[in-house]
């Protein structure tokens, strides 16, 4: 009833153009991860805002209150706050995660799936498709059961089109009737491996953090029977739950095959690739201990790892202290093997493309 | 009409708020106040926020950016962020918006809040010159741009208005009070034309060059044809309304000319408004707690009167708040000049301890004389300007701030009121737009637009600059400069209608180029 639903819609549709454009200037912000747990996620955005002729910022404010000179004012940012209009600062666009994931969605996808999975399990699906002629009042198909009176009157005569009454007697009567189809269920499970060595620094985990928490928010929304294994390695590899791996802080050295080998035993052990789609994702510096153990690593992908996986998905974020020797390695061993993506990540800002380089589509 | 109908749907004051509507009308007008007739409206919170986002009218053209201040203000009011009690346009009558479930004392302090600012409208000299049938002038505007749009396609009109509205604070706030635009006509032209011989004082052959110097003779040439010059040029002077500069001389399609005219109308009816926002408040709230604590309030609703009243007047740490500002400015000046503490007299005496004692026993009256004639005359830069002391300064407790990138955070920079009362000044000017002039229309004889920002201490923000001067190009269909300051060099900024080029200026080459 209000007038301004239009206005609303209008300016809806202009933010999700925003949004697509956008997104990797919100994605590498860290604040979406921290409001995660209330399913609500806070992004900053731009006000669509309409650039005028404005004074620029400005390094001094005024305040009001109590406290020494030199101690601190209290609020942050309010001396530019001062010289903005309403309508000009920023605006916090609350998007719930789902729909964000839809968003994201529009333009991802898992890459080389297949459908698999137990056929008999519980993903039948019961629908109505059919028609009987007895059932529950409840099912009963009004329309149906009109069309049949009609049918039945005309044909005995009854019917006067002055007066157009038409009574459903019981055997006009028309119920729904259920179909039990089974589904094939694409069920996946997505093996997360992340190097806390040393040389990973805060901004490179938060950066693979990021990364990692949209991957999964989207998997999540869009599909089901979706499992997600999460492994932290840095000399040594151990499997953590989700939790732990957006939040561990660990340091040492880096031998990448450990994370490998663990990731190996966790499929063989829970996801024949008979009924599994298998995503390993690993995300590191690049920076690994020794030639040897790089060595192994190939080797680990390509007899154990490549046989089962869907794909196996490599990104690598950029670091002052790493050598980022290990996304050549990889490169030179599986040059053209589709089954095999690699990414890198050289700053924040890229997250956005690196996901859509190990999830676009039509790839 | 639209508050026809908007009435009609049972939106009228129940009984007993209609009760104390007269009642506080009459208390209003008992006290002076001087108000047009006001309407209430009951409204739910959806519509009280659509409203808002509306800026107080039913009724507005379709623009995305009103959906978007609706979404603001509905999720604000979602998480308890904020809540809208009262909304009032500058209309005669006026109407106000009473949320439908607020608490009754809530609505009588609305209705009071209300009546103050309604006086403030009809009796501020700045709103003077405003439309005050703007709820049909706005309603009518609605139905000329949805018309265009059925014509030419929203996306086309919309994006055009984005364009006029990027540009909607080109205008001069003062138009309406100074006039300032002078045509000559053809025959004054053309009589200057032939008339640009400068005339000599007879003298004898001898003395003639010391009677009439050939010196200044040829400098009053000079001058002659430099005001001949300015008569034939547009604009004739530096103009500082450039919406009505592109609506007399743009380019524009019928329907554009329409557009525009639309967002300069509506530019000009809210700019009062933003250039008296702490007056405007501090009076509403002047008003409304002298007749809530004098008369309306019975004493079971004290407490909730004063939780909302302190959360109008709070003041978060390190910030100000209009209201606050603007009422406790009010209220020491009524006691100044009840007590006889201004002028001369009172500035010369260094006594402290007198001065604190002072009282000339000029009487309430005289200190409430006064703060209706400031109500009048004044608006919020020369209302801080005239009235903010240093005394009052202190016992308010200002600070000016700055950031501090050590401890990234904002810290309190100094309490001296010069310094105070400068940043406070600044700020206030800062909140307004940066003064540009169209100089000249035909700019390198290629019909190309120049503006001068008269910079004054600020650097206009440039990135902003770039797109707004794109807009000005694609209106103008021509290139547009804007001769500013950015870092202390002048520089002049160039919009080709693709791109920004920034080009410092050497100011005696260019002057030689104009000359030229």
């Amino acid at each position: 009833m209000l007038n301004i639903d239009q206005d609303l819609s209008r300016f809806k549709d202009i933010v999700k153009g925003r949004v697509r454009k956008d997104l990797r200037k919100y994605m590498s912000s860290s604040e979406m991860i921290g409001k995660q747990g209330k399913e609500l996620v806070s992004i900053p955005i731009h006000q669509v805002g309409i650039p005028r002729l404005r004074y620029g910022k400005n390094e001094n404010g005024i305040g009001q209150g109590d406290g020494e000179e030199g101690e601190g004012a209290g609020q942050p940012g309010e001396g530019q706050q001062a010289g903005d209009q309403p309508g000009e600062h920023l605006l916090e666009v609350e998007f719930t995660v789902d729909e964000l994931a839809q968003i994201l969605g529009e333009e991802l996808e898992l890459p080389r799936i297949e459908p698999k999975g137990s056929q008999e399990s519980d993903a039948a699906n019961a629908r109505y498709k059919g028609i009987t002629r007895q059932g529950p009042e409840s099912l009963r198909h009004g329309k149906r059961t009109y069309k049949q009176a009609l049918k039945r009157s005309i044909a005995s005569g009854a019917f006067n089109p002055n007066k157009p009454v038409v009574v459903p007697i019981k055997d006009d009567r028309r119920y729904r009737h259920y179909v039990v189809e089974k589904e094939p269920r694409s069920a996946c499970v997505v093996v997360y491996m992340m190097d806390v060595s040393g040389s990973m620094g805060r901004e490179q985990k938060e950066i693979v953090r990021s990364e990692v928490f949209w991957i999964d928010t989207w998997l999540r929304h869009h599909y089901e029977g979706f499992e997600a294994r999460f492994i932290i390695h840095d000399a040594a590899a151990r499997e953590v739950d989700r939790d732990t791996f957006f939040r561990t802080r660990e340091s040492g050295g880096t031998l990448i095959s450990s994370a490998y080998k663990l990731c190996a035993e966790i499929i063989d052990k829970d996801y024949p690739s008979s009924d599994w789609n298998i995503y390993p994702f690993h995300f590191s510096d690049g920076d690994n201990a020794t030639r040897s153990d790089t060595r192994t690593c190939l080797e680990i992908v390509k007899n154990k790892l490549l046989p089962v996986a869907n794909q196996f998905s490599y990104a690598q974020v950029e670091s002052v202290y790493g050598s980022g020797q290990f996304i050549k390695d990889l490169r030179g061993e599986f040059e053209g093997d589709e089954a095999v993506v690699l990414s890198r990540i050289p700053d924040r800002d890229a997250i956005m493309d690196s996901i859509k380089e190990l999830l676009g589509k039509g790839r | 009409m639209p508050s026809r109908r908007f009435q009609r749907e049972g939106r009228g004051l129940p009984p007993e708020l209609e009760e104390m509507r007269l009642h506080i009308v009459e208390l209003g007008k008992s006290y002076g106040l001087d108000f047009f007739e006001t309407n209430f409206l009951m409204c739910n919170w959806e519509e009280i926020n659509m409203l808002a986002a509306y800026e107080g009218f039913p009724v507005r053209y379709p623009h995305w950016r009103w959906g978007m201040e609706y979404l603001r203000m509905q999720k604000s009011y979602e998480f308890g962020l904020h809540k809208i009690y009262e909304m009032v346009i500058n209309t005669n009558p006026s109407y106000a918006y009473l949320l439908d479930n607020n608490l009754i004392v809530d609505q009588k302090l609305v209705m009071a809040h209300v009546l103050g600012h309604v006086d403030f409208f009809k009796n501020n000299v700045w709103f003077a010159p405003t439309n005050r049938r703007m709820l049909d002038t706005m309603a009518n505007h609605a139905t000329r741009i949805r018309r265009i749009m059925d014509r030419h396609g929203q996306s086309e009109v919309e994006a055009f208005i984005d364009l006029c509205l990027s540009l909607d604070n080109l205008i001069d706030p003062y138009a309406e009070h100074i006039r300032r635009h002078r045509q000559f006509s053809e025959e004054q032209i053309e009589a200057a034309e032939s008339d640009v011989e400068v005339a000599r004082i007879p003298a004898k052959d001898y003395m003639d060059p010391h009677i009439n110097p050939p010196k200044f003779l040829e400098a009053q040439r000079q001058k002659k044809l430099d005001d001949l010059m300015k008569m034939k040029s547009v604009p004739e002077e530096p103009q500082r309304d450039v919406l009505k500069f592109l609506l007399d001389h743009a380019p524009l399609a019928r329907w554009q000319y329409d557009c525009l005219q639309i967002v300069r109308d509506e530019a000009y009816y809210f700019a009062p408004q933003a250039k008296t926002k702490i007056m405007n408040e501090g009076w509403a709230t002047f008003w409304h707690t002298r007749l809530m604590t004098d008369h309306i309030l019975d004493e079971s609703e004290v407490i909730d009167y004063c939780d909302h009243h302190s959360g109008t007047v709070a003041q978060q740490p390190g910030q100000l708040n209009p209201y606050k500002m603007g009422v406790e400015l009010f209220r020491d000046i009524q006691m100044r000049w009840s007590t006889g503490r201004h002028g001369k007299e009172w500035l010369d005496c260094d006594d402290a301890t007198i001065k604190r004692e002072w009282d000339t026993g000029a009487g309430a009256e005289i200190g409430l004389e006064k703060v209706f004639e400031v109500r009048r005359t004044h608006n919020d830069v020369t209302f801080l300007d005239t009235f903010l002391t240093e005394d009052f300064c202190r016992r308010q407790g200002f600070f000016t701030t700055k950031y501090d990138p050590r401890s990234r955070q904002w810290i309190i920079n100094t309490r001296e009121f010069r310094a105070v009362k400068k940043q406070m000044l600044q700020t206030l000017a800062q909140r307004g737009t940066p003064r540009a002039y169209v100089v000249d229309a035909n700019h390198g004889n290629r019909q190309e637009l120049r503006l001068n920002h008269r910079h004054d201490g600020l650097d206009i923000k440039l990135e902003w600059a770039s797109t707004v001067l794109g807009n000005l190009a694609a209106l103008w269909s021509r290139p547009v400069h804007l001769e500013t300051m950015v870092d202390g060099k002048p520089v002049m900024l160039t919009h080709d209608g693709s791109e920004m080029k920034q080009r410092e200026l050497d100011t005696q080459a260019d002057e030689a180029e104009a000359v030229a």
